[in-house]
């Protein structure tokens, strides 16, 4: 086997413990669990509302600004991830930029703090 | 470790910087910060208008920053003062009719400063790249401030509408993109040159498509036919001010982004652009003007107007070369001082605490309010293009041009386009004029708006005979300084 395709082993052992964890889960549900379903149970999971229904349907503007909020955090950790791995090689440009980066994350968050977009009620 | 050089680009870091400052003062100082966040919106763009003007004495010839991400030439130069000049003039007149409209909020000036950023970032932008992120940060505050009056039906729809236009269109930009990347293998502007001008290039079929995908995605910008539905609604839906935003310096800014892309990185493949750029011409100016007979509403008036100009400024964009380049940029100076003198007159337009946007309200104007009258009048006629007032200057550059890369049925078009379109620009004119007073506004006391009007009228009358020479060496300098 050639060095290229090795290079690629981790992703495949990854794949298995993947497929053997979450085939594990649906196994032991399937016998070990007690069985006692009702219809809430049974529906699917839409983040709490109704799966099937108008599409026109109303729903709170706030959810949307919370996952709004999130997906930029979000984002803001996957950024992070492959920084923290490169970052010796890529030294004090590379630390100064991230922290431009955050600066301007942590800008919009004092903003979104004080304008009361975290506060439910 | 890589060397940073940030003297071309003091003025983008200048607005990013100070408008998150604003940002903070305004949000944290409330109303009390109000007029601080304004005046230092208005100042900051200035100071970035002469922050670019510092940054191109600093060193001669073109500039580089970020690797080569981002450039600063002579076009660069002249468009981006230009962009300022536009932003500051349309803030300066925009807080009288925010505050009569309940809408004075702290995040209007701070939007506009980064839309400006954005626009900065397009101008100079050499990377495809650079490209999508100055557009998305322009677009993004743009599509906020359409839904500013956000208790509004019609502002709330134009915002809506301009965000889902906006994003189809930067979606076939990013199509495209991905297409020039995957047949050029680069997202630079020099490689993707270098391919445009190897062998081939006319029969690489791939990188044709990703072009056509690339200007299309532009065209939605500059609102050219067949991409300008959104145009008329939003700008009849978003508050005047907005409006008159939109129509001045993002036009600049996309205009000015579609000669880099057309002029800089696909300069060789002038055969493949031109017929694009032709049909959106033709198709603009005709549309365009013919949409624009039927309009009553002032606001859709001047969007069918805008429509009609892009065309012009396209028509000229097709003649190519240094001359195209030239005559693109001096018609864009001189559009934005026609657009937002006129959107100036629309927020005088206010009677019984209500603005109007009907133009037959303005019938009689020269009796109850003879200046406004006259200056409305000086900017139609301009928009019309009427010698010897200032857009006729404009008409005949970007004419000229055409005619001398050998389209001359292109100039004819749009010399036709230009007598038809006389009809519902000296109709405004006839109904101030002429007919019996329908509506008598209130006095315009805001001293930005009475500051734009005087200002743009001026250069607009026939004393733009001591204007067009100046503006029209430094356009022709700076489209000779055109880096890449």
């Amino acid at each position: 086997m050639d060095g290229f395709l090795f290079d690629y082993l981790p992703i495949l052992i990854l794949t298995l413990i993947a497929v053997v964890v979450s085939g594990l889960f649906i196994v032991l549900a399937l016998t070990v669990y007690p069985d006692r379903p009702d219809p809430e149970k049974l529906s699917a999971y839409e983040s709490g509302f109704d799966a099937f229904g108008d599409a026109r349907g109303k729903f709170d503007v706030r959810f949307y600004l919370v996952a709004i909020l999130f997906i930029i955090f979000d984002l803001e950790v996957a950024f992070l991830f492959p920084w923290v791995v490169a970052l010796k090689d890529i030294g004090l440009y590379g630390w100064l930029s991230m922290g431009v980066f955050l600066t301007i994350l942590t800008v919009g968050f004092a903003y979104e703090w004080k304008k009361g977009a975290l506060e439910w009620e | 470790m890589a060397t940073l050089t940030v003297t071309p680009v003091v003025a983008e870091i200048l607005l990013a910087v100070g408008a998150m400052a604003l940002l903070l003062v305004g949000v944290y100082g409330g109303k009390r910060t109000l007029s601080t966040v304004w005046t230092g919106s208005v100042a900051l763009v200035v100071l970035a208008g002469a922050a670019v003007l510092w940054s191109s004495d600093q060193a001669p010839g073109v500039q580089e920053a970020f690797g080569g991400m981002l450039l600063l030439d002579g076009f660069a130069v002249f468009t981006k003062v230009l962009i300022a000049v536009g932003s500051a003039g349309v803030l300066v007149m925009s807080r009288g009719y925010l505050v009569k409209r309940d809408l004075d909020r702290f995040e209007y000036p701070v939007l506009a400063v980064l839309s400006t950023l954005g626009m900065f970032i397009m101008v100079s932008a050499t990377d495809m790249l650079t490209v999508y992120v100055g557009l998305e940060l322009q677009s993004l505050a743009l599509y906020v401030l359409a839904a500013f009056a956000r208790d509004r039906a019609r502002s709330t729809e134009a915002g809506l509408k301009y965000f889902v236009l906006g994003a189809l269109s930067s979606g076939m930009l990013l199509y495209g993109i991905s297409l020039v990347y995957g047949f050029a293998g680069s997202t630079a502007f020099t490689d993707i040159a270098a391919i445009a001008a190897g062998d081939g290039a006319a029969g690489n079929i791939g990188l044709i498509v990703g072009l056509v995908f690339v200007l299309a995605g532009l065209a939605f910008k500059i609102s050219a036919v067949p991409f300008h539905m959104w145009t008329p609604d939003v700008y009849e839906g978003a508050p005047t001010s907005v409006t008159a935003f939109f129509s001045a310096a993002p036009k600049v800014a996309s205009m000015a982004l579609f000669v880099r892309i057309a002029m800089g990185a696909f300069d060789d493949m002038i055969d493949q652009w031109q017929q694009v750029a032709i049909f959106l011409a033709v198709a603009s100016m005709v549309v365009g003007t013919g949409l624009a007979l039927v309009q009553t509403n002032i606001k859709r008036l001047l969007a069918y107007s805008s429509i009609t100009h892009v065309g012009y400024v396209l028509a000229a964009l097709a003649a190519g070369g240094e001359a195209g380049r030239e005559a693109v940029i001096y018609y864009m100076a001189i559009y934005i001082t026609m657009t937002a003198g006129a959107f100036a007159v629309v927020l005088c337009m206010r009677q019984d605490e209500k603005y109007s946007e009907d133009i037959a309200d303005l019938a009689g104007l020269v009796k109850t309010r003879p200046a406004l009258a006259v200056a409305m009048g000086i900017l139609m006629i301009s928009l019309l293009g009427f010698p010897p007032f200032l857009g006729f200057w404009a008409k005949y550059t970007a004419f000229l041009a055409v005619v001398d890369a050998g389209l001359v049925w292109l100039a004819v078009i749009g010399m036709i386009a230009s007598v038809v379109g006389g009809y519902y620009y000296l109709r405004v004119v006839k109904l101030m004029f002429f007919d019996e007073p329908a509506a008598s506004f209130e006095p315009q006391r805001d001293r930005g708006v009475k500051g734009v009007i005087l200002t743009t009228a001026v250069a607009n009358s026939p004393l733009s005979l001591l204007l067009f020479g100046p503006l029209n060496t430094a356009a022709a300098n700076a489209s000779r300084a055109f880096g890449l």
